[in-house]
This record gives structure tokens, sequence and C-alpha cells, in this order.
């Protein structure tokens, strides 16, 4: 692997949702880990959401929740991505999801699911750990 | 690796094979080598704009009016924003998409973040590399936003057709105006946030910069190769406002004004040779650095001179001429 390869991740907050500290500190967490890391603001829709994946090429996808519409939103973006054939980024959702939500977004590939009071460090080690390429 | 596959898919105008083929070139300047190799016949057609300012003067949302604009025109437009790298840990945080959000899911906009992983002068190293694969790509505009740059770097216009400096009112007085660097080379002034009270007094202390220009014609022979492009273009200026569009018109009669100025004179043509030899001097530069290097580290005739400077009988220029007669034989 070349030592200009950094890892890229994209940090989004997908639907009608505008609580986006914790997605900042998230994004400013990863930067500190040495990753790169393109935030892309808030009310995103799934479509948005692929397109930019498509165009920025990043390792992983972080979405953040606080809205409860994990369940609605997730499904979707994991299709789309699927429609295209991308099958090597890491996508993880966090925020608020409930225990008895998890399976059903583990069966659509989702992975993470860090919530409140999560230390910081277990997240940039998901992501170092959990990367597809 | 084989790149011929995702090669193939660029020129067909796929999205992700120029996406893919970006991150690829980012990673390793010799796999950027043989990338640039198979496309560089099919470059050429772009229009570049290069974007730069201070930080915080609104290049992001200045770009996002200029897409809704282009989009109109029926054009395929690619933008690369760079934002910097820590130097502490290697890190970025690439935002300035978050101002260009309603155009994420158009057909004809490519948008791609990029961090400058450590380079000096507003851009990234592969940033060049990224223009032509969005060139190759079918875009029929790139534009180029550099980091929020200070008064010094100037790379893009080394890189751009025509470079777009933004300013706002209230920062920085007359003096700014009349120092050097990215003022005296700059294709369009554009002092943006309008509305703000003190933009007309911005506007005219660049005119006075300029008029003062005028006085004092660069002689074109004494002008670096890099930046023989702005002799007989008196720079434009304008106001603008991002937010609402405001004057827009008129800027892109200026940037088409300098376009066809380009043309008609020739010295796009002359820009492309300066251009080519200014790429080609940073890439021998990269090349035999890193030649030098592994010479410098492993070759025992060095080591020897390396005691004699420490002995003070050789001094470390002379031992750089040493060092380049050795590469001169090996060439």
């Amino acid at each position: 692997m070349s030592k200009e390869r950094k890892i890229k991740v994209l940090v989004c907050k997908p639907g009608l949702d505008g609580h986006d500290r914790g997605a900042k500190v998230l994004a400013r967490t990863l930067r500190d880990a040495g990753m790169e890391v393109i935030y892309t603001g808030i009310h995103q829709t799934p479509e948005d959401i692929v397109n930019t994946v498509i165009q920025e090429d990043p390792d992983a996808v972080m979405l953040s929740i606080l809205s409860g519409s994990h369940n609605a939103l997730c499904p979707v973006i994991m299709d789309k991505l699927k429609e295209h054939n991308i099958d090597d980024v890491l996508v993880a959702v966090g925020g608020i999801i409930p225990d008895e939500d998890k399976p059903l977004l583990e069966k659509h590939g989702l992975k993470g699911f860090y919530g409140p009071g999560t230390e910081l460090k277990t997240i940039v080690e998901f992501v170092k750990n959990n990367l597809k390429r | 690796m084989d790149y011929s596959d995702l090669i193939e898919k660029l020129l067909e105008g796929n999205t992700r094979a120029a996406a893919r083929l970006i991150t690829l070139a980012e990673n390793n300047i010799d796999v950027a080598e043989k990338i640039i190799n198979s496309i560089y016949k099919n470059t050429g057609n772009a229009y570049i704009l290069g974007i730069t300012g201070a930080p915080g003067t609104g290049k992001s949302t200045f770009i996002s009016t200029l897409i809704k604009i282009f989009i109109g025109q029926g054009k395929k437009i690619g933008i690369i924003c760079v934002d910097p790298t820590s130097p502490l840990t290697g890190g970025a945080l690439l935002g300035d998409r978050i101002r260009m959000k309603e155009y994420f899911s158009l057909e004809n906009v490519f948008i791609r973040s990029m961090a400058n992983r450590g380079q000096l002068g507003g851009l990234a190293r592969a940033t060049d590399d990224a223009i032509k694969i969005l060139d190759a790509y079918g875009c029929d505009i790139i534009i180029v936003e550099t980091v929020g740059v200070g008064q010094s770097d100037v790379d893009i216009f080394k890189s751009a057709h025509t470079v777009v400096v933004l300013l706002v009112p209230g920062l920085g007085d007359d003096i700014q105006a009349i120092k050097a660097g990215i003022m005296e080379i700059t294709d369009i002034f554009v002092v943006n946030k309008m509305d703000l009270d003190s933009a007309d007094r911005k506007v005219a202390e660049i005119m006075q910069m300029l008029e003062l220009n005028e006085t004092f014609k660069y002689d074109s022979e004494e002008i670096p190769l890099d930046f023989a492009k702005i002799k007989d273009w008196t720079p434009e200026i304008i106001k603008v406002n991002s937010r609402t569009g405001e004057n827009f018109d008129l800027l892109l009669e200026k940037i088409s004004k300098h376009k066809e100025f380009l043309e008609k004179t020739g010295i796009i043509s002359n820009y492309l040779k300066n251009r080519i030899k200014t790429e080609t001097l940073q890439i021998l530069k990269h090349k035999l650095t890193k030649k030098i290097e592994e010479l410098l580290n492993s070759n025992e005739v060095i080591e020897k001179y390396i005691n004699e400077v420490m002995e003070k009988s050789l001094d470390p220029y002379s031992m750089a001429n040493l060092i380049i007669k050795m590469l001169e034989n090996k060439f």
C-alpha cells in the first residue's frame, strides 16, 4: 500500500434531521485520527448520499440519524448502493438506534449502531478495522 | 494492475470510473502516471476556471451559483474543491460540498473534494491529474476551488485558463491591494458580498491598483514563463452577491471576454506551452528527487563525501556539484 493512501470517510445526515452536533464531532474526531473526512451537511436524501458516494469514492460512509427514521432511510440507501454495484464501502449508522431495530439494519448490511456516550476512539477503531478495501 | 477497463469506462462518461481513477491517481503517483499516459490524448476540451481567495470569502457559495448558471446552459461541469490537510495528524475535513447541496444529484455535475496532503501553493499534488481525468470524462467546464489561500499561493494560475480571485469588503485596506503575489496575476477580481457597506470602496481600491499597472506595463521579456499569459490583459473587476446571483450575468460576460482574449491573441497556445513546461518540471523534480534520495542513501562514494564535509575538506555546495556529475554520468 502506498504511503500516500488515506482513509476517506463520508459523514452524512440523511433525512429531515437537523441535529448535527454529533456528526460534526465525529467528523472532527476522524480528521484527528488522520482520515480525510467529507461532511455533506444536513437534510440529505438517499439519492444525494449515493451520488456523493459515487463521486467522492470514500472507503466508509457514516450515517448519523437521530430522528428515528433509520428503518425507512437506511435500507433505501443500501438498495441504491447495490443498484450501482457499490459493495466495497463500509456503511455504518449511528445516533439513536434502538436495539430492536438493529437486526433489520444488519440484514441490510449496516454496521456500527453507536449511540450517545460511545467513546470516540471506539468509533475510530471500528472504522479502521471494518474497511472493505 | 490493469486500468484499461476503468479508462474505457471513463471515456464512455462513466461517473464511477472517473471517481475511482481520481482516487487511484491521488493515492499513488506511479499509477497517476499510467492513467494520464492512456487518457492524455482525450484531454484538452474543457475550460478550466480557477477560483481562489482567502478563507471565508465565499468561494464555495460563489461556485454554487456558477454551477446553477452553467447547468442552465446545458454544460457538463466538474468541480474540484481542495481543502487543507492537517500538518499534525495528516487528516482533513473537506466541507466545501455543503454549499453545493442542491446539485448532488444532477447528472451533469461532478463534485470532488480533495485534501492538499501537505502540498503548498493552494492545490493538491493530484489536482492536475484530477483535472485531466474530468476533462477526459467529458466535462465542458472544470471549476477548481483552491484551499483558502494566503497571499502567495499562486499554483492555480498554472492550472487554470481563467483565474477569479474573490475578495470581500472590510478585509484589508489599500495596502493589501498593492502587495505582491496573488493580486498581481489575477484575471478577474470579484468583490463578493456586495450587499455589505464597503463593497464600493473595495472595488475602488482595486481599480486604483490596476490603474498603476497601466502605467507600468510589464516588460514581456522579463516575465517568468509561468505567468506570461497576463501580459496585455487588464484584469476585470466586478462586485457580486453569490447568495442572490446579482451581477453574475456581467461576471459571465467578463469570463467569456477573457476566454476570447486568450483565443484571439494566441495567448492560449503560449499558455499551453508554459503549462506543459511547468508540469513537466514538476514531474521531473519529483522523479529526480526520488532518484537522488536513493543515491544519497545507498552510495559508498557519497558516504565518503559526507565524511569529507564533516572534516571540512569539502563543503555541501561542492559535494552537491560532485553528485550532479555522478548523475550526469549515469544518464
